[in-house]
Order: structure tokens, then C-alpha cells, then sequence
């Protein structure tokens, strides 16, 4: 019976998604929007009803097989579901962020021809993201993660006659391509310990695998569970956007607007965090893995964010952000603050999501331009987009009181009491980027919404606020970036929520100790008057205020006696210079170099070809041997005969 | 003292002077014709010297039959060299290359 | 003693013809000198007593065979200047060729004796020997299939011989008697009537 039931929640959106891909043009757009909403809107509430089950009914953890896809050596390979606190987390998240873009795509993709095509697309994705979360073992959360990469690419991608969409897709799918070998490698690692690819066996096996060592490249011994993590964390470095792999994240904005909320800031990127989490058995027991980890993190959170600072699009704004934000959660993660890190990504996932699609109305309005320095002073036209970015922003920010408030400076201070290896400078780092969070949060808004209207007089007659469609999401979205921090952050960070589903060792246990001082989340704000970090963002909204609004004319200057670390930052550090002279262009050369040597001169040449004209060499040269006179015969069979005589002579 | 051996040899030199004439003789198609005929009978010599000295008949009725073929064969030699002849007006046998690779 | 001196006498004689065949210009000369050779291999095979063999060599091998090569020879217009050039050149090699032959021979037969051992002098012949009569008793009994197809050997040579070099003269006049016999008059004669005094 339950099977059924949990069974349901990701098989609706797939439903609905085969109906609106493969019958699109017969169900017309409204059916197919209507049949994709209503599976995505079942897995909603089912998943609603599976949150109350686990939280407040204290349901057990469901965990069992559903189907035995094959048996191969011993090693069995199903799918099967696995539902704790976590999951139903996830869950959650995943269905109502998928529901609100599901809405707000009937506005945004109006004029689309490929309408059908796109709500399938977003359906299968949301199956694909339950499949993954739902999983109970390796095998299907791989599947899962393989899955949303190649709904990723066909998203991205979804103009597909746009140059810059297809190199953006195949990027994509490329660097995620990077993270997966890595990934895979962390599974053979498990199933090579344990002989089976089921959570509850690795999570039991652990401390056995966390004994051996394994001797990798030229014999260097390493811990054979910190080898495992590490592969499995370079998995989710690709898919959540960690340096070096965060390079597609970016250009994943060349997909539509409601893409990028859905999968690149609030589901998909967050796979590599909830896979770390729910590893979270693994990870505690190798030091060095958790410091890669935060370290990682740190860095991703902190450099991500400088980018952000100089950039003019709106989207690539909010997704430098994101990338910022998904460092934050990973430093989380390292300092084995795991409850702080899914929390974050709970909040995140809200509050980016409505930037995105705020970002989203934005550029409907101005007829898809993103450009910032083209925009100005919307908030009197479109108010409603401004009133719920502006939500959403300060909850980025971390404004007390706020989602993002509660979730950010947890983690901070949780950051802040871990002892792990580089502690201090991801604490540094995750400080620092508060300010900057702050900076380029506001100007993005300051540039858009407020300040003079640089737009053209054309565009600015045709200014007005999006369809119901598209501004119900977004208030949708503004109510848990407001409240849900406020109402949750007692028994998700502070409470046992978790308990039994993250496992954290008693020397990292930093959540605990942040515990003992934490009573209510009222005191939890008034405490953040004491801490830098809201002061820092003061700082940096009023920074903000001040280079965008006041002088603009500053922000130029400083910018031009700064050129050469403009230079860097516009260049994005050259990832992308790196990737594509150095690696790809590499790989072109190297494979150039096989075609032209290997498989033409060598192969072709002197192998294929070569035998052929030395055996039409040796038969000129035989050939001199018919020479049709009778006396070079004669003379050939005596010579052979004297030479067979003296041999046999010889040998006698 | 006569042994076999001396005839052997005997028999041994006149084939490899007929070999080295068959070699040798690049104008002359006759001659050509003539040292096949030298080859045979060293070859008879053999025999005849075998036969003696075995004191088995068998031997001198081969060459019996060798002198006949022999016969046939250079009748027919000497008329296709005729024709050939009347075809090409030369007995040149560097001529004689139409069966060349 | 005597025989020994007849051997060598004979078959230097032999050898020297043999190489006058392979080193003569003209090829007249040539043939001769294989008549000269095919008469001291007959003296050597009464030597070894095949005094019949001897008899048939001279008698078919240089009475008919060789009086044959005589008669293609003469009737071939050879032109012999050409047939003295280009010999020099490949001697040596052909010296080369015939002496490691010889070697190789002699190495086999005189010094290694064929591997067996033979006996110094051959057997002795019974009083009553003859040759004719020896042979004669086996060519009819125990080798008349060879000596038969032999003769048939000799008739295909002879149609052979005479299909390759016949040629058919086209153009010149022949009897034909059946059609001489076949004619009727009918076809001969024809009566015309002719007026006598026309004829001016």
C-alpha cells in the first residue's frame, strides 16, 4: 500500500511528461500544460502528506525495494525507495519549487512554439529529481543524477538553433560528464568494499572500508574511505557547480528563465548536496575528505561571488549568486554541519528560485532583454516583481527575521566553531562574502528597479506588469522566503530532526554545540546584532546604494584604475580560457595528431597501404624473372638443382 | 681398371656440357635441339653402364625405349622449328620471348 | 689394359665433340660434330658389350635423326653471321654453371661412390652371351606393353610432324575427278544458231 503511494510521487510527473512529449500536438498546449500540472500537483501534495507522515506523525523510515532490475555476480541492482526526514525534505522542496515554475511557465513560455515540449521536459525533470532523492541505493540515485543532467542538457538547450544554447548544453553536459567519472569511481569504490550498491550496506560497512588503505598511481597509500568520498564529492563538484567544474553553470542561463529557477538553483544543483548529506555515514569518518570538501566550498563561495560584482546581465548576476550560495552549502557540509547545509538549501531554494523568476518577469516585460544597464527604475512599473524580489533579495542577504537569515548565519556560525583543517579560511571566506552577497545582490536591484530609466522609449510604452500566471508564483515563493526560516530552524538545525538519517561524529558535532546557546528563534535574530556579519551586509548594501544609485560615475573609476583585476574577473579567472585552449583544444590537437599520424600515415600508410605496394614491389622485381627466354628457364632449374645437390651434399 | 664410376663421370661430364650449351647457345634454336639430344644420351650412358654392371637387362631395354622417344621428340622438335621458321624467319632464340611476365 | 686405353681415348674424343656441339658457330658444323659424338658413344657401348644398343644408336640416332637435323638445317636460310655474336659474353658463367655440375657429380659418384659399394670389375658374362638375344628375349615378353606403345608413340610423331608443317597452297590448280565424272552436258554445251553470212 505505501509502496503504491510513494510510488505515485514520481511517477505522476513522468506520466504527464510521456503524455505531453510524445502526444503534445494532439493535446494542444492547454492539455499539455494541464496534464503536467496535475502531476507535478498529485506529487506535490503526496509529498506534502509524506512531510507530515515523517515530522509531525514520527512515521518510521520506509526503506525497501521495489522492483529487481538484475542480479549480476552476486550484485543485486533495484530500485527501490528509501524515505526518511530527509527525503520527505526534498521532497517537498523539489514538488512545490516544480509546481510554482510549472505555473509561472504558462506565462513565461506563452509565444513559444515549443510549449509542449518544454512542460514535458520540466515533468520529466521533476521525476528524475524524485527518482534521485527517493533512491535507496547507488544505482538509482545515479540514475537520477544522469537523468536531471540530460534534462539539463535538453533545457538548456531548448532553442536549440541558438550557436551559444548548444555550445552552452554541451558544456553542460560535458563538465557534468567529469563530475559523473568521478562520481562512478566513488560507486566502484563502495561495491568493491561491500559487494552491494545499497545504502544501508555501505553506511554499515563504513567503519570496516574507513580501516583498509589503497594504493593509488606510483604507490602512494591513501585511506581507502577518503579516496571513496573524494570521487564521490567530485560527482557533485560537477553537478553543483563547485570550482573547477562550475564552469557550465553560467551558461546554463542560455536556457529559459524558468529553467534556471527550477534546476539551476533550487534542484538540480543541490543533487551534489543532498548526495553528500545523505553520505554523510561516509564522510564523517575521513578528515582529509571533509576538509577537501570545505575547502572547495569556501573557495567556490567566496571567488563566485566577485564575479557577480562585475557582471550586466540579470540572469548570470543571480546565477554567480547561486554558485556563491552553493559554496556556502558545501563549507556546511565540511565542517560536518550537514543539518545547517540542507537548511540552507531548503531556504536557498525558495528565495533563489523567486529571484530567478522575478529575474524572469523582469525580462518579459523589457521583451527578453536582460541587460541591466538597459533597464532602470522599474519598480513603478512592474510592482509586484519588485516588491517579491525585494523579498527575495533581502533574504539572500540575510535581513534578520528572513529565511535566508536564519540559514546563512547558522552555517556561518557553525563554520565558525569547527576545527577542522582549513576552518579559518573558509570562515574567512564565507564572512567576506557576506558583504559581497550583499553588493551585488543590490545592485543588481538598485540597477533594475530603482535609479534612472536607461531603457528605450519603444520598450518603455510597452512596460507592464506579467499575467497572473507568472506573479502568483512569485508571491507563492515570497511567503516561505519570509517565513519558513522563522518556523523551522529549531527542530531542522537545533533539533532531532535529522537524528538517525545524518550521522555526524562527536569531535565535528558543531551543530550540537551551537545548540547549547540556541533557545528561540527570536533570540537567535537578537543575536545577530552582536555577530559581523550583519554589519558586513549593511555594508554592503549601503556600498551598493552608494556606486549604483549616488555615483555611478565612481563605480567607473574605480573599475579603471582596477583594470587589470577587472581584466581577471571578466575573464572569469580564465576556467573558460583554460577549458576551452587548453583542454579542448588540446584534445582536438592530440586527436587531430592520431587521424593524421596514427590512423593516416601509420595505419593507412604503411600498414594498409604499405603491404599492398610492397607486395606490388616484390612482384616488379620477381617479375624480372619471366623473362620468356627458354635459357634463363633452363638456366633457373639448373641452378636450383646444383644448389639442392650441394645442400644435400652438405648436410650428408 | 674401368669401374662404374668412370662411366658415371663420363656420363656426368657430357650432360653438364649439354646443360652448359642449353645455357650458352642464345641464337641458335638447332643447337639448342642437338644439346637435348647429348643430355639423353648421357643419360643412356648411364643406363647402359648400370645394366652391365648389375648384369640386369632392364636397363638396356629402357634405352631402347629412350633412343625411340628420343626420335619422336626431336622429329617434332625440328618440324615446329620449321614452322617456326616460316612464321618469324629467324631461329633466334632471344626472339622467342612471348611468354614474358 | 686395352679396354682402359680404348675408354680414354674415345671418351676424350667423346668430351670433345660434346663440347664442339655446345661451342660451334655453325650449326652444320654442330651437327657433326653430335654425329662424331653419337660414334664414339657407340664405340663405348661395345665396350660395355651392348653391342646391339651400339648398332641402333648408329644406325637410328645418326642415320636418321641427325641426317634429319642435316635436312632442316640445309633447308632453313639461317643467316650464320648473326649466330656469331654475343657469345663471349656469357662463358664464363656457363663454365661456372657446367663446372659445379661436374663437381658436384664427380663428388657424388667417384668420391663417395653413390654411398654403396660397387664392385671394381663387372660381373663376367656367361660364354653364350649375346646382346641381340637378350634383349630380344625380354622386349617381346615382359616389356611388349612399352614396346607397343612406343610404336604408337613413333605413328603420333609421324602425324604430328606432318600436321604442324603442312601447309595449304591456296591458288593453284588441282584435278578434281568426281566433278570431271559428274559433268553432264547439259551443262557443257550449248546450241546457238549462227547466220552463215554475217560474218564481216
Amino acid at each position: 500500500m505505501m509502496q503504491n503511494f510513494y510510488l505515485a510521487i514520481p511517477l505522476a510527473p513522468l506520466f504527464a511528461a510521456i503524455l505531453a512529449g510524445l502526444f503534445g500536438r494532439l493535446i494542444g498546449r492547454v492539455g499539455a500544460h494541464t496534464v503536467t500540472i496535475l502531476g507535478v500537483g498529485v506529487s506535490f501534495v503526496l509529498s506534502l502528506l509524506v512531510l507530515k507522515a515523517q515530522a509531525l506523525d514520527g512515521a518510521a523510515t520506509y526503506n525497501a525495494p521495489v522492483y529487481t532490475w538484475l542480479v549480476s555476480d552476486g550484485l543485486s541492482m533495484q530500485i527501490g525507495f528509501l524515505i526518511d526526514h530527509l527525503t520527505a525534505l526534498m521532497m517537498v522542496v523539489v514538488t512545490f519549487v516544480s509546481l510554482m515554475v510549472h505555473i509561472y511557465t504558462i506565462g513565461y513560455m506563452h509565444e513559444d512554439p515549443g510549449y509542449q515540449r518544454f512542460f514535458s521536459y520540466i515533468s520529466l525533470f521533476t521525476f528524475a529529481m524524485l527518482m534521485l532523492v527517493m533512491s535507496n541505493n547507488f544505482l538509482q540515485l545515479f540514475f537520477g543524477w544522469e537523468a536531471v543532467g540530460l534534462v539539463s542538457y535538453l533545457l538548456i538547450g531548448f532553442w536549440f538553433t541558438k550557436p551559444s544554447a548548444i555550445f552552452a548544453n554541451m558544456k553542460a553536459f560535458l563538465v557534468n560528464r567529469v563530475g559523473d567519472f568521478g562520481f562512478l569511481l566513488g560507486i566502484a569504490g563502495v561495491v568493491y568494499y561491500t559487494g552491494s550498491l545499497d545504502y544501508l550496506a555501505a553506511f554499515k560497512a563504513a567503519p570496516v572500508i574507513a580501516q583498509h588503505s589503497m594504493t593509488i598511481l606510483d604507490g602512494n597509500a591513501w585511506n581507502a574511505m577518503t579516496v571513496i568520498c573524494i570521487c564521490l564529492f567530485i560527482g557533485a563538484m560537477g553537478k553543483s557547480a563547485q570550482v573547477p567544474l562550475h564552469v557550465w553553470l553560467p551558461d546554463s542561463m542560455e536556457g529559459p528563465t524558468p529553467i534556471s529557477a527550477l534546476i539551476h538553483a533550487a534542484t538540480m544543483v543541490t543533487a551534489g548536496i543532498f548526495m553528500v548529506a545523505r553520505m554523510s555515514p561516509l564522510f564523517e569518518l575521513s578528515d582529509a575528505a571533509l576538509g577537501f570538501v570545505m575547502v572547495i566550498g569556501a573557495t567556490t563561495a567566496l571567488f563566485m561571488g566577485f564575479l557577480g560584482i562585475v557582471n550586466n546581465d540579470i540572469k548570470r548576476v543571480v546565477a554567480y549568486s547561486t554558485l556563491s550560495q552553493l559554496g556556502y552549502m558545501t563549507v556546511a557540509l565540511g565542517a560536518s554541519a550537514y543539518g545547517a547545509g540542507i537548511f540552507h538549501l531548503m531556504t536557498h531554494a525558495f528565495f533563489k528560485a523567486l529571484l530567478f523568476l522575478g529575474a524572469g518577469s523582469v525580462i518579459i516585460a523589457m521583451h527578453h532583454e536582460q541587460d541591466m544597464r538597459r533597464m532602470g527604475g522599474l519598480r513603478k512599473y512592474l510592482p509586484i516583481t519588485y516588491a517579491t524580489s525585494l523579498i527575495g533579495a533581502l533574504a539572500l542577504i540575510g535581513f534578520p527575521g528572513f529565511s535566508g537569515f536564519f540559514s546563512k548565519d547558522a552555517l556561518i556560525d557553525a563554520v565558525g566553531l569547527s576545527h577542522a583543517p582549513g576552518a579559518a579560511y573558509a570562515q574567512f571566506c564565507v564572512t567576506a562574502g557576506v558583504f559581497i552577497t550583499a553588493f551585488y545582490t543590490f545592485r543588481m536591484i538598485f540597477m533594475t528597479f530603482h535609479g534612472q530609466e536607461r531603457m528605450d522609449h519603444h520598450t518603455r510604452e510597452h512596460l507592464h506588469e506579467s499575467p497572473w500566471v507568472v506573479t502568483l508564483p512569485l508571491v507563492l515563493l515570497a511567503i516561505p522566503s519570509v517565513f519558513i526560516g522563522w518556523f523551522t530552524v529549531g527542530p531542522v538545525l537545533f533539533g532531532h530532526y535529522f537524528d538517525g538519517v545524518i550521522v555526524v561524529a562527536e569531535r565535528h558535532d558543531v551543530l550540537r554545540e551551537l545548540g547549547h546557546e540556541y533557545t528561540t528563534p527570536l533570540a537567535f535574530v537578537l543575536e545577530a546584532f552582536k555577530a559581523p556579519a550583519l554589519y558586513l551586509a549593511a555594508a554592503g548594501v549601503a556600498s551598493a546604494w552608494f556606486l549604483v544609485l549616488k555615483r555611478p560615475d565612481l563605480a567607473t573609476a574605480i573599475s579603471a584604475r582596477l583594470a587589470p583585476l577587472a581584466r581577471v574577473l571578466d575573464n572569469k579567472y580564465g576556467f573558460d580560457w583554460f577549458n576551452e585552449n587548453v583542454l579542448a583544444r588540446g584534445t582536438q590537437a592530440l586527436g587531430r595528431l592520431f587521424w593524421k599520424v596514427g590512423d593516416e600515415m601509420v595505419v593507412d600508410g604503411v600498414l594498409v597501404n604499405g603491404t599492398a605496394r610492397s607486395v606490388g614491389w616484390l612482384a616488379a622485381v620477381v617479375r624480372h624473372l619471366q623473362s620468356g627466354y627458354l635459357y634463363h628457364y633452363a638456366f633457373a632449374m639448373i641452378i636450383g638443382l646444383a644448389a639442392m645437390l650441394a645442400w644435400l651434399l652438405a648436410r650428408a | 681398371m674401368i669401374t662404374l664410376p668412370h662411366f658415371l663421370v663420363l656420363s656426368g661430364i657430357l650432360f653438364s656440357i649439354a646443360v652448359a650449351g642449353i645455357f650458352l647457345n642464345r641464337k641458335n634454336v638447332i643447337v639448342l635441339l642437338m644439346c637435348i639430344e647429348l643430355m639423353l644420351l648421357a643419360v643412356n650412358f648411364n643406363f647402359v653402364a648400370f645394366s652391365r654392371w648389375w648384369g640386369d637387362v632392364a636397363g638396356q631395354a629402357f634405352v631402347f625405349f629412350i633412343l625411340t622417344v628420343a626420335a619422336a621428340e626431336s622429329a617434332i622438335g625440328l618440324a615446329i622449328l620449321v614452322v617456326l621458321f616460316r612464321e618469324r624467319k629467324s631461329i633466334n632464340v632471344e626472339d622467342l620471348d612471348t611468354m614474358r611476365g | 689394359m686395352l679396354t682402359t686405353i680404348l675408354f680414354y681415348f674415345f671418351s676424350t674424343i667423346l668430351v670433345g665433340s660434346a663440347a664442339g656441339v655446345v661451342l660451334s658457330r655453325n650449326p652444320v658444323r654442330a651437327a657433326l660434330f653430335l654425329v662424331l659424338a653419337f660414334f664414339e658413344s657407340a664405340v663405348l657401348w661395345l665396350l660395355l658389350d651392348a653391342e646391339f644398343l651400339a648398332l641402333v644408336l648408329v644406325l637410328v640416332y645418326v642415320g636418321a635423326v641427325m641426317v634429319l637435323f642435316l635436312f632442316v638445317i640445309m633447308m632453313l636460310d639461317i643467316n650464320v653471321a648473326k649466330m656469331r655474336e654475343g657469345f663471349t659474353k656469357h662463358a664464363p658463367l656457363g663454365a661456372v654453371v657446367a663446372g659445379l655440375m661436374i663437381a658436384e657429380i664427380v663428388y657424388v659418384v667417384w668420391f663417395r661412390h653413390l654411398g654403396i659399394t660397387l664392385a671394381t670389375t663387372a660381373p663376367p658374362l656367361p660364354a653364350n652371351y649375346s646382346n641381340v638375344h637378350l634383349l630380344g628375349q625380354v622386349l617381346y615378353t615382359d616389356y611388349m606393353l612399352p614396346f607397343e606403345l612406343a610404336a604408337i608413340v613413333l605413328l603420333i610423331a609421324m602425324v604430328a610432324a606432318i600436321s604442324l608443317t603442312m601447309r595449304h597452297r591456296t591458288g593453284f590448280k588441282k584435278q578434281d575427278i568426281s566433278a570431271q565424272v559428274a559433268r553432264r552436258r547439259e551443262d557443257a554445251v550449248r546450241i546457238v544458231k549462227v547466220d552463215s553470212e554475217k560474218a564481216s
